[in-house]
């Protein structure tokens, strides 16, 4: 059983739903996203998203534009981002880490080999946020061969056709974009929501987790009733936006930097 | 069925999912994909429909003023003692650009598809001025998003926008130009698919826009067929044009991809020269990748970080381009050059004092090449150089650089 499936197996058998934070990788640093992987382990999160950076962040709104900035500035690439997760991975090999991001760094590294260093460095499974699943023929099965799992976004506006294409694709989980827009909007509406999550649960038996507006304790409560795995990404890097750029940050600083994801895992777990 | 799209023997792209060759396809976030498959499955209804190309060429023949000439340049000829050199005269459209010929297009398919906010990405600001004025004939909302850097070396254009109604929305993330201002336009389709219609203003971005712009934009190429027949005979011998993302290069080149003795020659922006790595030549230096919706040639780096970009027009100043001139380029039936700023800038004193034509900066680089190519072909040689915009947008820039405060 993939890391992935027996991460959302577990919460299952405890009655738990999944708190999954996206970070970018390199802001501030290499060394601090690191520590922060652990921390936000040690506050309660089950999975990780990891960013890794890509200069033309056309899904993204400008919170994450401007992590992804910090971290090109400091020359962070996709080679130093699998580096994090291979360092992750030998204290952690419990939690599961899927990388994110756009295909051009990915295209450029070659698809196999990203693909056999992304297995070895001890990365689960991959979201590329402008790769369809169209558009995934070349890629996909060399990833689903190696054992990563393919991740795919649903949106409000994919139709019945798309949403069926969409999970035959996907494994892992799927993430529905919980809005029209892009990452670090605010017009959450959970009704519509669970409306949508409803007619997802049609198409597939694969956890279903929930993203884009989730930005506090209560909205994580809330999401979480109806969906499988809660993810937040702006609100967190809000709080990590506050980091300076050093790599001498104690577990515990980090910890209490990014405690809203305590707040969640609590609120959640209620 | 239409003379508007043009079926040749032995070429057929894009398939059916949007690629040609290996490039071009369908790369944005899931929240688009609907989108794209609704205005793809509305244009292929449209683009059947003999009204609505009744209604396209109206507007082209007495909005816009076509037929463009296709005009002789006798001195600029006697000047390179070689070749005959013709300029298809698409700056004297309503204007000032081949950009227009597109715009008018879009914007029909907007209206059938019941869009009343129009959204558009500009770099030199001929773009955003072209879908200013189509909006402002239909009475639609208009938001022109513009890198700041772009703002301030194209200010005229950036007046005659808000002029028209626009609203301008300056974007200073990235690189601060097109490329970034692509970025923004595609942020706020995702946020207002609903009511929102995005006209790209280039051959670039995911299928079918590559496709649909193309097929607008051949109205050069058609009539440069036609005019050439009418005027010497014969078809042209090469075709020269500019290349930024792409369409006046594709709109002259597509009609003749069959004429296969027509030579096709895209001139890519060389900037401080392609050794200095400060240039915006993707075909000519850089590799196949994946931006703006689709895979084409880009400038990356080895990571597959995209470049930051430089030309002294503003209009060629992207690091990509569209995928049918990558696939054109791979399949050897068009070739790829570049010229430099400087080089650009000498072409565009040449043609003014020549002719008394004051050309665009972007346009200035195929009259550059072309200054260069034409001496080295005989005199029965028939080049026809698109010259796609006029200089008046540029005046400040050249302006600046002789050290001339207007
Ligand atoms: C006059 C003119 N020519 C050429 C271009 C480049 O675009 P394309 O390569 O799509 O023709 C522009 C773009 O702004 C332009 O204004």
């Amino acid at each position: 059983m993939s890391r992935i499936t027996h991460c959302f197996t577990e919460l299952k058998r405890h009655g738990k739903k999944a708190l999954i934070p996206y970070l970018t990788a390199g802001d501030p640093n290499v060394a601090t996203t690191l520590g922060l992987m652990h921390a936000l382990v040690a506050n309660g999160a089950d999975l990780i998203e990891l960013g890794f950076p890509f200069s033309d962040p056309s899904a993204d709104g400008p919170v994450v534009q401007r992590a992804i900035e910090r971290s090109l500035a400091k020359k962070t690439t996709l080679r130093s981002v699998l580096e994090i997760v291979r360092l992750f991975r030998t204290t952690d090999q419990n939690t599961p880490v899927v990388l994110m991001g756009y295909l051009n760094p990915v295209e450029c590294m070659g698809y196999q080999t990203f693909t056999d260093a992304a297995v070895a460095a001890g990365v689960d499974g991959v979201l590329l946020v402008d790769m369809p699943p169209e558009e995934g023929h070349d890629l996909q099965p060399i990833m689903r061969k190696a054992g990563l799992e393919t991740i795919y976004l649903v949106a409000p506006t994919s139709n019945p056709k798309r949403i069926a294409a969409i999970c035959k694709q996907s494994s892992g989980y799927v993430y529905y974009v919980s809005l029209k827009g892009v990452t670090g909007a605010s017009h959450l509406d959970v009704d519509s929501v669970a409306t949508n999550l409803a007619r997802l649960r049609e198409y597939t038996a694969l956890p279903l987790g929930v993203g884009f507006g989730i930005r506090d304790a209560e909205s994580a409560a809330q999401i979480a009733k109806i969906a499988d795995a809660v993810v937040v990404g702006s609100a967190l890097i809000n709080r990590i936006a506050e980091l300076k750029d050093q790599d001498t940050y104690t577990a515990a600083e980090l910890e209490r930097q990014t405690s809203l994801i305590a707040d969640m895992r609590k609120a959640m777990d209620r | 069925m239409s003379e508007h799209l043009i079926h040749h023997k032995t070429y057929d792209f894009p398939d059916q999912s949007g690629h040609f060759g290996p490039f071009g396809g369908i790369f944005v976030g899931e929240t688009l994909m609907p989108a794209l498959e609704e205005l793809n499955r509305q244009y292929e209804r449209l683009k059947h429909d003999p009204a609505f190309w009744a209604e396209f060429d109206y507007d082209l023949a007495h909005y816009v003023g076509r037929p463009s000439p296709l005009y002789f340049a006798e001195r600029l000829t006697k000047l390179c003692g070689g070749a005959r050199i013709f300029l298809k005269r698409e700056d004297l459209n309503h204007t000032g650009a081949h950009k227009v010929n597109n715009t008018i297009g879009q914007a029909l398919l907007a209206r059938a598809m019941g869009k009343t906010r129009i959204i558009a990405e500009t770099g030199a600001g001929q773009h955003g001025v072209a879908t200013a004025t189509v909006a402002a004939r239909l009475g639609l909302e208009c938001h022109v998003f513009m890198g700041v850097d772009d703002i301030q070396r194209q200010s005229a254009n950036v007046f005659r926008m808000k002029m028209l109604g626009a609203n301008v929305v300056g974007v200073s993330s990235g690189s601060r130009t097109l490329k970034d201002a692509m970025n923004e336009a595609l942020r706020d389709w995702a946020t207002n698919v609903d009511n929102t219609y995005y006209i790209i203003g280039t051959v670039a971005g995911p299928h079918p826009y590559p496709m649909l712009v193309r097929d607008f934009q051949s109205v050069i190429g058609r009539e440069v067929k036609e005019q050439s027949m009418k005027q010497i005979g014969r078809l042209p011998d090469s075709l020269v044009a500019c290349v930024g993302g792409g369409s006046n290069a594709i709109g002259l080149f597509y009609p003749f991809i069959d004429d296969k003795q027509v030579r096709m020659i895209g001139v890519e922006a060389g900037g401080l020269g392609l050794e200095t790595g400060k240039h915006a030549a993707p075909l000519s230096a850089g590799q196949p990748g994946v931006l703006h919706g689709n895979r084409t040639y880009l400038m990356n780096d080895a990571d597959g970080q995209i470049l930051e970009t430089h030309s002294v027009s503003a209009g060629l100043d992207y690091p990509g381009v569209g995928p049918e001139h990558s696939w054109l380029k791979d399949l050897h039936r068009a070739e790829y050059t570049a010229v430099t700023d400087d080089e650009a800038l000498a072409a565009f004193r040449t043609l003014t004092r020549s002719e008394g034509i004051i050309p665009a900066l972007e346009s200035s680089h195929a009259v550059a090449h072309a200054l260069k190519l034409a001496p080295t072909l005989p005199a029965e040689h028939v080049m026809v150089v698109n010259l796609s915009g006029r200089g008046d947008k540029d005046l400040h820039t050249v302006a600046a650089i002789d050290n001339i405060k207007l």
